[in-house]
């Protein structure tokens, strides 16, 4: 989940991480108002999550007016779907010495993880352009965290005396709030000496840990996040949100994540992993989903039937393919039951609106016998997902 | 031979009296599994399917041998599972249980690596070696369990664990048959990856290719890319990359936790090309999976 600029650096000064003076505007005139306050050549930053709008949302102006059509255009750019959540006003500290700074969980040592570098950037960028530039060092999150380990850090950027000791207070500071907060990433993009020695926060965005949102929710709190908010990169979907309720509305089994697409096969299709293979094995063939969903779990008929209606309905959906990996303990004939049960509901005939019925494993001959009752072809562990794919695509034309 | 289990392997299951547990335990006791006993806190005394249920995981372990655990406690409770079995000495801990923050799956398998214990998942479904062991809920009832995963010369691993009995069920079908597979878990965080296991392959001479199933998300498939070409492998390796059309949608997270492409690593174009380039075969689809393998060992 990702936040705004805005509230990290609220979460940064809570813990007394130095920041540039900055201030957040709702409306240009609010903009306009504050770059007089600060004075001088002052940056805007567009307050957006989607990806990709880094360069697009950030405007530096030359004074107040300035500001005022810069946060104008700014305040219209598209976030996912939605508008920016106001506008960053901030001061242009002159230093010529700018670090970066990357705290994050490495998947191969398991352990998380802080890069710096003695340049501004994204570290995943500098990865590639400058490698050499980039320090790392390992941390605990089974351990408090020791300050000695960023101390080591500073010392691995050549720093000394007081920058070093700057450095060490800024980046145990924010290994601790990284840990406290459960974020996933916390990236620095830069941080600046000035001319009296002292470092501040120029550019940092970050991440929370999505499964951590329940026991971080005073912290969310605190930032004013609604309950509902997942900070998804684009606004969902009615078809998307219709799709969570149906998932929320049954604890019994689970058919999400539901995405929409803007293809013409309807998709019922299961679960994490095989919904990933079958949707790229859909669009190899030529076809295009029109829907995401993941069968998993073992859901009720109910939500199987529930999903097939919503699916079926989508405008511009004629027919649905079911499909799904080998299932373990998902049942085959609930879903087969389910799947009807949709259908016919919706006063059509299973066999007109199934593309294919490809759901192998337990309960496998149950849903095979409830299938050939509707002249539906059952389709067994022997047809590839690929082929199930393919005679699916074929059958939409 | 097998890996991580043996014909002797004896392990419990912490949450045995949860909806999933009593499913998996039912079905690996039909598959032959040695249970020997449960955990649920105030439960003590009662029986599973004649598996006696205990309170503290030491009073098992004070008694008998205990080689492996299977933990499938509600979320909040995960981690201190996870403690409680690596303190009372056991060595082999499967994690099923979803949704954990990586800080805590962090701290868990820094923990485990400290006491010599080795951590699978979380959000796993196991380990099995075809009628030998079942140390897990991989392939569902008994009955479906034997129709998708008999005894052969492949290793399999897998982020996902119904792609586990789906490539298994392939690799079954063709003849050349499974000799361990591991489901490791799809979260960003995880006990053991590809790299940390594949020794283990290496070492098992019943197992003569190792296939993977990979999805976006992490650096799991580089590492690998990276030891295959450090090492000298007799193993050839077949992946299978899902989820390449997320290539498209950066940020949007389908699936399991760890798939997101938020980096360039994540991408699953990025993951392709390392693997090739380490010569790793890349099947474009699962059914080509069994020739591929094939192919690579002159079969």
């Amino acid at each position: 989940m990702r936040f705004y600029e805005f509230e990290t650096k609220q979460l940064l000064k809570k813990h007394r991480i130095p920041l540039v003076q900055s201030e957040l505007a709702k409306t240009a005139d609010e903009a306009e108002k504050l770059a007089s306050h600060i004075g001088g050549p002052v940056i805007l930053k567009a307050q957006a999550i989607a990806p990709g709008l880094a360069a697009a949302s950030m405007r530096e102006v030359s004074d107040s007016a300035g500001a005022k059509a810069a946060a104008t255009e700014l305040l219209g750019l598209d976030d996912g779907g939605r508008k920016p959540n106001g506008i960053l006003v901030e001061a242009r500290p002159t230093g010529e010495t700018v670090y970066s700074l990357s705290f994050t969980y490495d998947g191969t040592t398991k352990r998380p993880v802080v890069a710096a570098a003695d340049m501004a950037g994204k570290i995943d960028d500098l990865g590639d352009t400058h490698p050499e530039r980039i320090v790392r060092r390992h941390f605990s999150a089974l351990y408090p965290f020791s300050d000695y380990i960023a101390k080591e850090l500073a010392k691995s950027l050549a720093l000394e005396g007081n920058d070093l000791k700057r450095m060490t207070r800024i980046v145990s500071g924010l290994a601790r709030l990284f840990l406290e907060y459960d974020l996933a990433d916390l990236d620095v993009r830069s941080l600046v000496k000035l001319g009296d020695g002292n470092f501040v926060v120029l550019d940092v965005e970050a991440d929370l840990e999505i499964e951590a949102r329940h026991r971080q929710r005073p912290m969310l709190d605190e930032l004013g996040f609604a309950k509902e908010d997942l900070r998804q990169v684009r606004e969902p979907t009615e078809f998307e949100l219709e799709g969570a309720r149906i998932d929320d509305e049954d604890p019994r089994g689970i058919i999400s994540p539901i995405a929409e697409f803007d293809g013409n096969i309807g998709l019922v299709i299961g679960a994490g992993g095989g919904s990933l293979t079958l949707t790229d094995a859909v669009r190899k063939h030529g076809g295009r989903p029109a829907n995401y969903a993941a069968i998993g779990g073992n859901p009720s008929v109910d939500k199987a039937r529930r999903l097939t209606k919503l699916v079926l309905t989508k405008p511009g959906v004629d027919k649905i393919a079911v499909m799904s990996n080998v299932v373990s303990n998902t049942r085959a004939d609930l879903v087969a039951r389910g799947v009807i049960k949709g259908i016919t509901e919706l006063g059509f005939e299973p066999a007109d609106k199934i593309l294919i019925f490809r759901v192998p494993g337990a309960w496998e001959a149950d849903a095979a016998k409830i299938l050939k009752k509707y002249g539906v072809e059952y389709c067994d562990r022997t047809v590839s997902i690929s082929e199930a794919a393919r005679r699916a695509v074929e059958k939409v034309g | 031979m097998a890996v991580i289990v043996h014909e002797d392997f004896q392990f419990i299951v912490q949450g045995i009296t949860g909806r999933e547990a009593l499913n998996f335990t039912r079905e690996c006791l039909q598959y032959g599994s040695k249970i020997i006993g449960g955990v649920t806190p105030g439960k003590g005394g009662r029986e599973v399917y004649g598996v006696p249920v205990y309170d503290t995981v030491r009073e098992i372990t004070e008694k008998q041998r205990v080689d492996g655990t299977i933990i499938t406690v509600p979320l909040a409770f995960a981690p201190d599972a996870a403690y409680e079995a690596i303190d009372a000495g056991i060595k082999e801990v499967i994690i099923i249980t979803e949704g954990i923050p990586r800080k805590d799956a962090s701290a868990v398998v820094e923990y485990a690596a400290l006491h010599g214990a080795r951590v699978i998942g979380p959000n796993c479904l196991g380990v099995i070696v075809p009628d030998v062991c079942r140390f897990g809920s991989l392939g569902g009832p008994a009955v479906d369990c034997r129709k998708a995963f008999k005894p052969g010369v492949v290793g399999v691993m897998s982020r996902s664990g119904g792609m586990t009995t789906e490539i298994c069920n392939a690799l079954t079908l063709s003849g050349l048959g499974v000799s361990t597979a591991i489901s490791i878990g799809g979260d960003p965080v995880i006990g053991s990856t590809y790299v940390d296991l594949i020794p283990l392959f290496e070492a098992d001479k019943d197992t003569k290719a190792v296939v993977i199933y990979a999805e976006p998300g992490g650096t799991a498939e580089a590492e690998l890319a990276r030891w295959t070409q450090e090492n000298n492998s007799r193993l050839p390796i077949v992946a299978f990359v899902a989820g390449r059309f997320m290539d498209e949608m950066p940020g949007m997270s389908f699936g399991h936790a760890g798939t997101v492409v938020n980096k360039k690593v994540d991408s699953p174009a990025d993951k392709m090309r390392r693997m090739r380039e380490a010569g790793i075969s890349v099947a474009e689809e699962i059914g080509d999976i069994p020739n591929l393998v094939r192919e690579r060992i002159g079969n």
